[in-house]
């Protein structure tokens, strides 16, 4: 646990190297959801067309 | 390989071929990304100077590097466009560029976020990072270009020759530690040079580029296959995936 902790600081730069992985976190995962609106919106799009 | 090449410049084959990876791809890239950053945070020795703040490593040079591989792929695919008229490789130019902006964007932040610490400064316009400033202008340049086009076949054809108007800024962000007096640090990694970096910090890093490379790949790769629905849905092939559903 301890030692967990002091993983957790970075040796200090806690804040610098955690803020650096949650955007990279953030930009990864916002563009997974983006591909799927995208993928549900030309799904849907396309079905209307082929309906109508 | 030439025969696949043809068949990939058909928007119906390329619709089926990239299905066809595209789960594989996915997979790889998770397990790729999540033992790499498992890797460089917990297992990479810390750096005798910079101490455990280097870990930014793992996420700013693959994003780096693939906000450059992504826009010369891109002006790759625009000659495709422009010379032999390729019509699926400009369809993946707008995609393409989605992913190079975030890119971009995610380079610029983590350095800044890096160099607070190590230099002193959240930004200093030193000759790599104002041309991978540059480079963030230009992917937003071609977002906002494509947006204001309403025909997209004509949207495609400018921003391929927007890309190529803009290709001299990437030997000038990778050359730009050589040619100026930089704050930014040289390069570490070679195609003929021995590394200048510990192999068990080297090997994380090589995973994590891997990591990001799939995901890009696959990004792209999804998002071209929802456009070539869209585009060619006049053709009886997407007639027929949608007739079965």
């Amino acid at each position: 646990m301890h030692s967990f902790f002091d993983w957790l600081a970075m040796g200090g730069y806690a804040q610098y190297v955690w803020s650096a992985y949650g955007l990279a976190a953030a930009v990864l995962v916002f563009n997974v959801l983006a591909l799927k609106k995208q993928k549900k919106l030309v799904r849907s799009k396309l079905q209307h067309w082929f309906k109508g | 390989m030439w025969k696949l090449l043809y068949q990939l410049a058909s928007p119906k084959s390329f619709y089926s071929l990239s299905g066809r990876v595209t789960p594989w791809l996915s997979v790889c890239a998770l397990v790729s990304l999540v033992l790499a950053m498992v890797w460089g945070l917990v297992f990479a020795p810390a750096d005798y100077q910079q101490g455990e703040a280097f870990r930014i490593i793992y996420i700013h040079v693959p994003a780096a590097f693939l906000s450059m591989a992504l826009y010369a792929w891109m002006g790759f695919l625009a000659i495709l466009l422009l010379v032999w008229r390729i019509k699926i490789a400009g369809m993946m130019l707008h995609s393409m560029a989605q992913l190079g902006l975030a890119m971009t964007f995610l380079a610029l932040v983590t350095g800044s976020i890096w160099g607070k610490p190590m230099w002193g400064a959240w930004w200093v316009w030193d000759a790599r990072l104002t041309s991978e400033l540059v480079l963030f202008l230009l992917y937003a340049a071609i977002l906002a270009t494509y947006q204001a086009v309403k025909n997209k076949d004509d949207g495609d054809r400018i921003i391929a020759i927007l890309i190529l108007v803009g290709v001299i800024d990437l030997p000038i962000i990778h050359y730009s530690v050589y040619w100026w007096n930089t704050l930014h640090q040289g390069a570490t990694l070679s195609v003929f040079a021995k590394p200048k970096i510990a192999a068990s910090m080297l090997y994380p890093l090589l995973l994590s580029l891997l990591g990001f490379f799939l995901y890009s790949i696959w990004i792209i790769l999804e998002r071209a296959r929802s456009e070539v629905l869209l585009r060619e849905r006049k053709q009886a092939w997407v007639k027929e995936l949608f007739e079965s559903k």
